[in-house]
């Protein structure tokens, strides 16, 4: 396609791209460099139906006049990045030098939200992605193998599970590892454990938000595959038939090269979306065991009846980084087949 | 028939007596939580809207739609229902108006105890007051032959003894949910054994003490006898263990009892439960327990007309004897002609006992939201109560910094 044609192609895109994307993220980069104005507070008579006493209000006179001269509140620079509640370098150099191990000095790195939400969300992302990849692949595969009159009807079943609203999907999982649940109760008799509860171990909830972004993400991963399956070609495989390869053999050298551009997309994709991930801590009303980034900026955004745009800023700031960071090999990669293909 | 037959006659009567309130423009628009006494209030400033545009939005959600919803110029919503806790942000970011005017022009009714002055000006109407207290199983701890408890000492005394009955593998239940929830529960705690969350006065957090750590292991030792699942549950959420007969003692808000009561559900439990005053703990003698308001707001972001068309009907309800009358039962209501039934038990007896309100302080919000994420871990067991509240401190310190708070 000419250069020019494709501007025009791309220009409505483009355009939609900067104004409700691009302009909305450096908004939001602008938002993290700065805190609050400092509160002036005084002190007045409150009353109300349990009695008087004195306490104090912020002062709306004196800061409705700061906040005129700078709406965007205090310039703060990096300070949101380094405080301790996001990258906390003060803390983390501290811990550092009065650890005696490299355990004790993760563990109490750990114990900071930020590195805490980053540790779920990384674990998340690298446990669930090559798990959707495979398990697509291999629905995809055993489908494909299947006789077409029973095959709709299997492929509407296998895709239910992107079909339902997510929340709605994890809240049915929430009540079924509930401690009076099938899955919850079956596993106290399992584990002769009357104490047990799936939703109160950390170890347990990490688990079932996994397996239930597998289950979830899976059929997404199965159509983009099996709408490739469809498109290879007959010849080399009957050849290779011909010849006696196995058919593991087929698929490992004809199937699996001939689909491989779109398993990158599908891995790009998935962990673009894995690194997000958020409706399931919701959902599991998890939050007491897995945070994750996105989780994080939810909870500084409406959780607390203050509200914090320079925190939230800074983390969803920090979480596009996080994401350029993983999709660099894969999109690395691609440039590379792209060109040479050329 | 006849049931059918005096309900209208009721109803018809209802509206003879509530004639409208006359108001002929401007436009009300609600936010409130939702609960029945709430529900209850709001159509009784339905009744008398006159002309006025009336919609209401009754959400679990409140508090998050609340601050953006104001903030908005004209602001989405008239009236905000708020509580001691959610009127802060909104008086944070001046987002109320004063009504010292309309009180004086349209809030006959109202008596002097309902409103909320901040400085000689009236911010908010409260029109109930609402606490967390105890719900016992008479049944259950008559069988085993225990007392009613009124420490929590003795409810963790009580429900161990239950439980080595093998009667209930979880005799106690709270909101627990990390979150909101949690805090709420630590609050309470941490005032009935006399603490302070602010260093004399100021903004520096004070939670780091015997008191704190004392605290945390009276938590510890009430959610090991919950439902293990009690990071999760919520208000609702025990509600339903108790309807369920899962649970024989239980620290729940006031304003819960109307639906917990309510004909649906196995009557031998509703019969075998009674609400009793809140615990106190350590040896203290004030309840661990906050006391709590709730009560109308006015946007500042609106017309003045939509303000005195809100303000009249808001306040119609806020001052309804006959609602108070009809609905007594659903709350403790603030309102003049109130008559306390059973329900108001809880209530009326932490006013007694000397319950501290909820800080009605500019940072609590920030102190309340680190308290809910932080002292998991400790309940979890992973972590020691004097971390945890280090944990606590720091969280706070970092937001409070960034809000301008220190």
């Amino acid at each position: 396609m000419p250069n020019r044609s494709f501007f025009w192609f791309f220009f409505p895109a483009g355009l939609a791209m900067i104004l409700f994307i691009g302009l909305p993220i450096i908004s939001t980069g602008i938002q993290s460099f700065y805190a609050q104005h400092d509160q002036i507070l005084i002190e007045v008579k409150k009353c109300d139906p349990f009695g008087c006493k004195t306490s104090v209000v912020v002062d709306q006179e004196a800061t409705s006049k700061i906040k005129e001269e700078k709406p965007l509140g205090k310039f703060n620079g990096f300070g949101t990045y380094i405080d301790r509640n996001h990258l906390a370098s003060d803390q983390v150099s501290e811990f550092w030098s009065e650890s005696k191990s490299v355990g004790e000095f993760i563990g109490k790195v750990g114990n900071l939200p930020f590195y805490k939400a980053l540790v779920f969300t990384l674990t998340y992302c690298v446990i669930v992605t090559p798990c959707v990849l495979l398990l697509g692949f291999i629905i995809a595969l055993s489908l494909n193998a299947i006789s077409r009159k029973i095959r709709g009807p299997l492929i509407f079943g296998t895709i239910l599970p992107m079909i339902v609203t997510p929340l709605v999907g994890s809240l049915v999982l929430f009540w079924m590892i509930d401690a009076e649940g099938i899955i919850g109760a079956n596993l106290q008799i399992l584990m002769d454990d009357p104490y047990l509860s799936v939703k109160s171990s950390k170890a347990l909830t990490w688990i079932t938000i996994i397996i239930y972004g597998v289950w979830h993400h899976s059929p997404f991963a199965f159509v983009v595959f099996y709408a490739a399956l469809q498109t290879v070609p007959q010849e080399p495989l009957e050849a290779s038939i011909i010849d006696g390869a196995s058919r593991f053999q087929r698929v490992k050298h004809i199937v699996l090269p001939h689909i491989y551009p779109v398993v990158t997309f599908v891995a790009l994709i998935s962990l673009m979306d894995n690194f997000r991930v958020f409706e399931p801590i919701i959902g599991f009303s998890a939050e007491g065991s897995a945070q994750s980034l996105s989780w994080l900026i939810y909870d500084n955004l409406v959780n607390e009846e203050v509200i914090l745009f320079g925190s939230a800023a800074a983390t969803s700031i920090m979480t596009i980084v996080g994401i350029s960071i993983i999709l660099t090999p894969v999109l690395l990669r691609t440039w590379k087949e792209f060109r040479t293909n050329r | 028939m006849k049931k059918i037959l005096v309900t209208l006659l009721f109803l018809l009567f209802g509206t003879v007596a509530n004639a409208d309130c006359n108001i002929k423009s401007g436009s009300i628009n609600i936010l409130a939580n939702d609960f029945p006494a709430l529900r209850t209030l709001v159509e009784t400033a339905k009744e008398c809207k006159g002309s006025a545009d009336f919609k209401v939005t009754h959400s679990a959600e409140h508090n998050k739609i609340a601050v953006p919803a104001l903030t908005a110029n004209p602001s989405e919503f008239s009236v905000r229902v708020a509580a001691n806790s959610s009127i802060v942000p909104l008086m944070n970011a001046d987002l109320i108006r004063p009504m010292n005017d309309l009180v004086k022009k349209y809030g006959k009714g109202i008596q002097e105890s309902q409103l909320i002055t901040i400085d000689g000006k009236v911010m908010a109407v409260a029109f109930m007051a609402n606490t967390q207290h105890l719900y016992v199983r008479t049944d259950v701890l008559e069988e085993n032959g225990i007392a009613i408890p009124k420490t929590y000492e003795e409810v963790v005394a009580a429900a161990e003894k239950i439980r080595a009955a093998g009667k209930m593998k979880y005799p106690y239940a709270a909101a627990y949910k990390a979150g909101w929830n949690l805090a709420e529960e630590f609050v309470n705690m941490y005032i009935g054994h006399g603490g302070e969350f602010f260093k004399d006065g100021g903004a520096q957090p004070n939670i780091n003490n015997a008191k704190g750590v004392a605290t945390l292991n009276m938590l510890k030792k009430l959610a090991d006898l919950s439902n293990p699942d009690y990071l999760t549950h919520d208000s609702e959420a025990i509600k339903v263990e108790w309807e369920s007969g899962n649970v024989a003692i239980m620290t729940l808000w006031a304003s819960r009892s109307g639906t917990l009561l309510d004909d649906e559900g196995d009557a031998k439990i509703t019969a075998a439960t009674k609400l009793v005053a809140p615990a106190t703990v350590g040896g203290g003698n004030i309840p661990a327990a906050t006391l709590w308001w709730d009560g109308f707001t006015l946007a500042k972001n609106r017309s003045d007309a939509d303000a005195e068309a809100s303000f009249r009907a808001m306040a119609h309800a806020a001052s309804s004897k006959e609602m108070v009358a009809k609905a007594a039962d659903q709350a403790v209501w603030l309102v003049e002609g109130f008559v306390p039934g059973p329900k108001s038990v809880g209530v009326i007896e932490a006013v007694k006992m000397g319950a501290k309100p909820y800080p009605m302080l500019p940072q609590m919000g920030l102190m309340h939201g680190a308290l809910g994420s932080e002292i998991v871990e400790f309940l979890q067991g992973n972590e020691s109560a004097e971390q945890a509240l280090k944990d606590v401190e720091a969280a706070y310190i970092t937001k409070a910094k960034e809000q301008g708070f220190l």
